[in-house]
């Protein structure tokens, strides 16, 4: 017994796994994927049995200039990742914090259309059955966005406290995979929400 | 034994009883954490027997004022739920945690924190659960614990039928130990996919690390959609929505659809785990290596997805169309085929073998004709017109039953017995472990066998007492007579285990002759598990190493 690992060691030179950081991220995409497609039969099983007003298609407004910033925000997370393994870290400083901005707008647009839709159409998530799903939905996806908006600017801080090293980057690929994957759930809220259901 | 025992961070013997608590407070170590699961179950176990004895007693003959039928609905409600989430769960992550990176020759898991976060989401969500004992009341004075029955139908969960808080722990304890589960699995599968020791590739893994992976895919698709569906209760109660008020336009249907997405998928997560504990213990006590190992892969991945598409046949009462009643009636049904091959394998993994009928193996052997009915019963509730006969009757209860106990915990119970001397160094007092199998078998024969019966003559479960001269009478007796000799059981387990980890026999290494990567480190394993990584070239490490002359990677 006492020589098992040496008289076990078959020479395996090249042994490479998949890195710990995108598998974990992937099953947690995974997760959440089944949690939004819960919320997602919800709200298309229930579009048009509101019992009352307000309707979805006399209030609704697709954000069409927020949905560009956030789906284009995936572009400028990718670019700076590739920056930062280039060891620019000046570049991907650029590209991070307009990620930031781009998330930081959308979130912006969607606390402004619940402004207009709380106080000027008077829709809650008690009002009727649209409201319940509408900022159950909607509302699910921005907590997301609002948490990788979080880890975002972790990272940003590490930035400016100059603790940030280009060997960082397999990490924050593992972020921008979240953050790819937020934007997707936007794609399929977007079409639920402002095209299926109006 | 040398190379495995270096004194890298060996602590002085005896430490104050503070600093050891504290150790197993704040540790990381996969092996602790495991122990914790399995530890932290045991309890919710005693909590959750309690709970079925009292239902048992209220039963044993009609017209029973033991318990007000509130009291019922409370006990009935907190044993289906304790067993589930913070019995079986745990039990299935504790085995997963001690032994997945023990099998893969890792130091830990992959996440070591995220590990240790989960174990304790997990303990709040059990706290959670049986604070309501306490705290239930709320500001209405009414209810305590949850009686809103373990799958919660809507509306008795609105705030109308649910007033107080009982209702609100449920739902949070449900909340907060989903995250946890979630959390172990994304770990397990991330550890089994990114921490093999150089060598085992996918097809050398031990058959439990290839189970335990499909039971982390599983949990991570169907916990999910429940820890969702716990979301849009707390809005309906909390903000005023709307999700499952039928009078605003919304269905209480749909909670039934999301509860048993989670709710079927969720009994593969408990018994695939089984499965692996089977799949280890068969061939080291027949030994013989697996009989057909990628079909029993093939068969797991088959089950963990079919599984996924069974959900209504919990609904075929509730009414469906047609249409979905024969999808549901025939997915349940294709299930069987995967879990037949299994049986067959175990089988024919123990012809022509040469058995040992030590307590694992005996454990093992009850779970394969248990589970076996217990199949044999869940094909016959898959035909829909017979579930509308028996659906909701105690016929049901026997069923799930069969599979939940004399299948998933027969088997963790074999695995008790097969791993307690690598977890603690001792042996187990095998005089004892085959009584404990004895009482265990005899009480639960009568009680779940004997409870088809009343179930066929008509007898509704979660009914509070019933009328005399139904033909009900004799059957409620036998069954509750089964529960004291499965109570003795389970105290003899315990008991022995406490025994035999103060006064057992110093058990070696390897006491089985077993062949995989766990026996080949020390009793109990150092908290860095190997000295130095092994490296493998077959799916029975061990058995090369034993047998240089005939080594199984010849043949693979």
């Amino acid at each position: 017994m006492s020589t098992l690992s040496v008289s076990l060691s078959g020479g395996n030179v090249d042994w490479r796994l998949p890195s710990r950081g995108l598998v974990g991220m992937y099953c947690l995409i995974a997760a959440e994927a089944a949690i939004f497609t819960i919320f997602v039969v919800a709200y298309l099983f229930y579009i048009g049995k509101s019992v009352s007003g307000p309707q979805p298609k006399d209030v609704l407004h697709a954000p069409i200039f927020y949905t560009i910033c956030l789906l284009s925000s995936s572009l400028t997370v990718h670019l700076a990742v590739r920056k930062l393994i280039a060891g620019n870290v000046a570049a991907f400083a650029r590209w991070w914090l307009l990620t930031i901005l781009l998330g930081g707008t959308f979130l912006y647009g969607t606390a402004r259309e619940w402004l207009h839709l709380i106080f000027d159409e008077g829709l809650t998530v008690s009002t009727n059955l649209f409201g319940t799903t509408y900022y159950s939905l909607v509302g699910l996806h921005a907590f997301h966005v609002t948490m990788g908006l979080l880890a975002l600017i972790i990272v940003a801080l590490f930035y400016f406290t100059a603790r940030l090293r280009p060997d960082h980057a397999e990490r924050l690929e593992v972020l921008s995979r979240y953050w790819h994957f937020v934007d997707a759930v936007w794609v399929v809220v977007f079409a639920v929400v402002y095209v299926i259901g109006v | 034994m040398s190379t495995n025992t270096i004194a890298l961070t060996d602590f002085p013997a005896s430490r104050p009883f503070p600093l050891r608590l504290h150790e197993w407070v704040t540790t990381v170590d996969h092996k602790r954490l495991g122990l914790l699961y399995i530890l932290f179950a045991m309890v919710f176990l005693v909590a959750g027997g309690i709970e079925a004895t009292i239902m048992r007693l209220q039963l044993i003959r009609p017209q029973n004022n033991m318990v007000s039928p509130q009291v019922f609905n409370r006990m009935f409600t907190m044993h289906g739920t304790t067993m589930i989430f913070f019995v079986a769960m745990p039990l299935v992550f504790g085995f997963a945690n001690y032994l997945v990176p023990l099998m893969i020759g890792a130091r830990d898991m992959a996440f070591p924190r995220l590990n240790a976060f989960s174990f304790w989401m997990t303990a709040l969500g059990g706290l959670f659960l049986y604070f309501s004992f306490l705290g239930g009341d709320g500001l209405y004075g009414a209810g305590s614990a949850p009686d809103v029955g373990w799958f919660a139908y809507a509306p008795l969960t609105s705030r109308t039928f649910s007033v107080g808080h009982s209702t609100d722990f449920w739902t949070l304890s449900l909340l907060v130990s989903g995250i946890g589960s979630v959390g172990t699995a994304i770990n397990i599968i991330t550890t089994i996919l990114s921490m093999r020791c150089p060598g085992m590739t996918l097809g050398k893994m031990p058959l439990l690390v290839w189970l335990n992976l499909t039971m982390g895919g599983l949990v991570v698709m169907a916990v999910s959609p429940l820890t969702a569906a716990q979301l849009m209760l707390l809005v309906d109660r909390y903000l005023g929505g709307h999700f499952f008020d039928a009078q605003a336009g919304g269905s209480a249907v749909i909670w039934m659809h999301f509860f048993w997405v989670f709710g079927h998928p969720e009994v593969y997560v408990l018994a695939i785990p089984a499965f692996a504990i089977a799949s280890e213990i068969i061939p080291v006590f027949s030994r013989k290596a697996i009989f057909g190992y990628p079909v029993m892969v093939l068969a797991t991945i088959a089950i963990g997805f079919i599984s996924m598409s069974v959900w209504a046949h919990h609904m075929f009462t509730v009414g469906m169309t047609s249409g979905a009643n024969i999808f549901f009636v025939l997915s349940t049904m294709a299930i069987a085929v995967p879990t037949g091959i299994k049986i067959f394998n175990w089988l024919a993994t123990m012809w022509g073998g040469k058995i040992r009928f030590a307590a694992p193996m005996l454990f093992c052997i009850a779970f394969l004709f248990q589970f076996l009915i217990a199949g044999l019963t869940g094909v016959t509730l898959a035909v829909a017109p017979f579930d509308w006969q028996l659906g909701n009757s105690y016929y049901v209860v026997a069923h799930f039953h069969y599979v939940i106990v004399g299948a998933i915990l027969f088997a963790i119970f074999g695995g008790f017995y097969y791993w307690f001397p690598k977890v603690t160094g001792k042996m187990y007092s095998e005089v004892l472990a085959k009584l404990q199998f004895w009482l265990f078998f005899i009480g639960f024969h009568l009680t779940f066998d004997f409870m088809h019966i009343p179930g066929m003559l008509g007898m509704p479960r979660r009914i509070y007492t019933y009328e005399p001269g139904r033909g009900w009478d004799v059957w409620n007796v036998i069954v509750t007579l089964g529960v004291f000799f499965q109570a003795a059981g389970v105290l003899l387990l315990a008991g022995n285990l406490i025994l035999s980890y103060f006064r057992g026999k110093a058990a070696g290494n390897d006491p089985w002759d077993a062949w995989t990567l766990e026996w080949s480190t020390s009793s109990p394993p150092p908290e860095y598990n190997y000295a130095l990584i092994p490296s493998v070239r077959s799916r029975r490490p061990l058995w090369d190493l034993k047998h240089p002359e005939d080594p199984d990677w010849r043949y693979e």
